[in-house]
């Protein structure tokens, strides 16, 4: 079976915890979906929940709230990759429980 | 693109390797490779090792087999461009458009082993609700796909539920169907890496 344990986890330790233009707080916020202010907030639940909603309007509404380009890049990366391992994780949960009562 | 810096800021020598692929491809560079070819080393690099074990890493389930299931789980979170680029490495794989066309359109209908079909249900479940229940993964279980299959099928989920995401907040570009071709001869040859 294939292995991304060590990648998955190379690639979230490179997101929060590596040097980066948004501070590592934001990042992580992002990343959990939780605890972020205006206009950020919406912006990373769209990614989160709804991201074909997202709009040119999203975007320009980060920019002029002070954020460079460079920052909304890290931090639609750490929204999205922790949605992505929420839902990863929910279902290894589910299969495990569901594995455990086959035995 | 939304962000410029996805466009245009790549290091120099990353133009020139774009320049090489526009000249020798004839085609664009799509949106997808200059995402992860910005700031290599933040998302790129890691993203691309995760999508490569993924997609090429020793699977029970075939290359065709994951790429149909990084296409609806595209489709599912209506992601088009990730739609047709995975659609068109699925049929190369396969051999067969028909299937690949047919599960797109009904899988319920589609020409597909059980176990291919219950585990599409499921990731395309996971993909629209965020999540599955034990119920679901007893049924998948019972339908003979193993738990090493599953835990497979879930890494690509993994690993299209981010790039979906990205693809949809930056807005790719969707080229005409000749640049899904050579993208997709290119995946098929050379994988993710």
């Amino acid at each position: 079976m294939t292995d991304i344990l060590e990648a998955h986890a190379s690639l979230v330790a490179r997101i929060l915890d590596g040097e980066g233009w948004a501070p590592r707080s934001q990042r992580k916020a992002a990343y959990d979906n939780a605890g972020l202010k205006e206009p950020l907030d919406a912006f990373v639940d769209k990614i989160a929940t709804h991201c074909s909603d997202i709009t040119d309007g999203d975007f320009n509404g980060l920019r002029a709230a002070g954020l460079t380009e460079d920052q909304v890049f890290e931090i639609a990366v750490c929204s999205a990759v922790g949605q992505a391992a929420r839902q990863y994780q929910r279902a290894l949960r589910a299969l495990e429980a569901a594995a455990q009562e086959d035995r | 693109m939304r962000l410029s810096v996805l466009d245009k800021a790549h290091s120099l020598r990353t133009k020139a390797v774009f320049a090489a692929i526009r000249i020798f491809s004839g085609h664009p560079v799509v949106d997808a490779v200059k995402l992860v070819s910005y700031r290599p080393d933040f998302y790129g690099e890691p993203m691309k090792r995760l999508t490569h074990e993924a997609m090429r890493g020793p699977s029970a389930w075939s290359v065709g087999d994951r790429e149909l299931m990084a296409a609806v789980i595209s489709a599912a979170n209506g992601t088009g461009f990730c739609v047709k680029a995975h659609s068109a490495v699925a049929v190369r794989a396969y051999g067969d458009s028909h299937k690949v066309s047919a599960t797109l359109a009904d899988l319920e209908a589609a020409p597909l082993s059980s176990a291919l079909r219950a585990t599409l249900r499921m990731l395309d479940k996971l993909t629209r609700e965020h999540e599955v229940s034990v119920d679901d993964m007893r049924t998948l279980l019972a339908e003979g796909v193993s738990r090493e299959q599953i835990q497979d099928a879930l890494a690509v989920c993994l690993a299209f539920n981010i790039t979906d995401r990205l693809a949809d907040a930056f807005s790719f570009a969707i080229p005409g169907p000749a640049a899904f071709e050579a993208g997709a001869k290119f995946l098929l040859t050379r994988g993710y890496r």
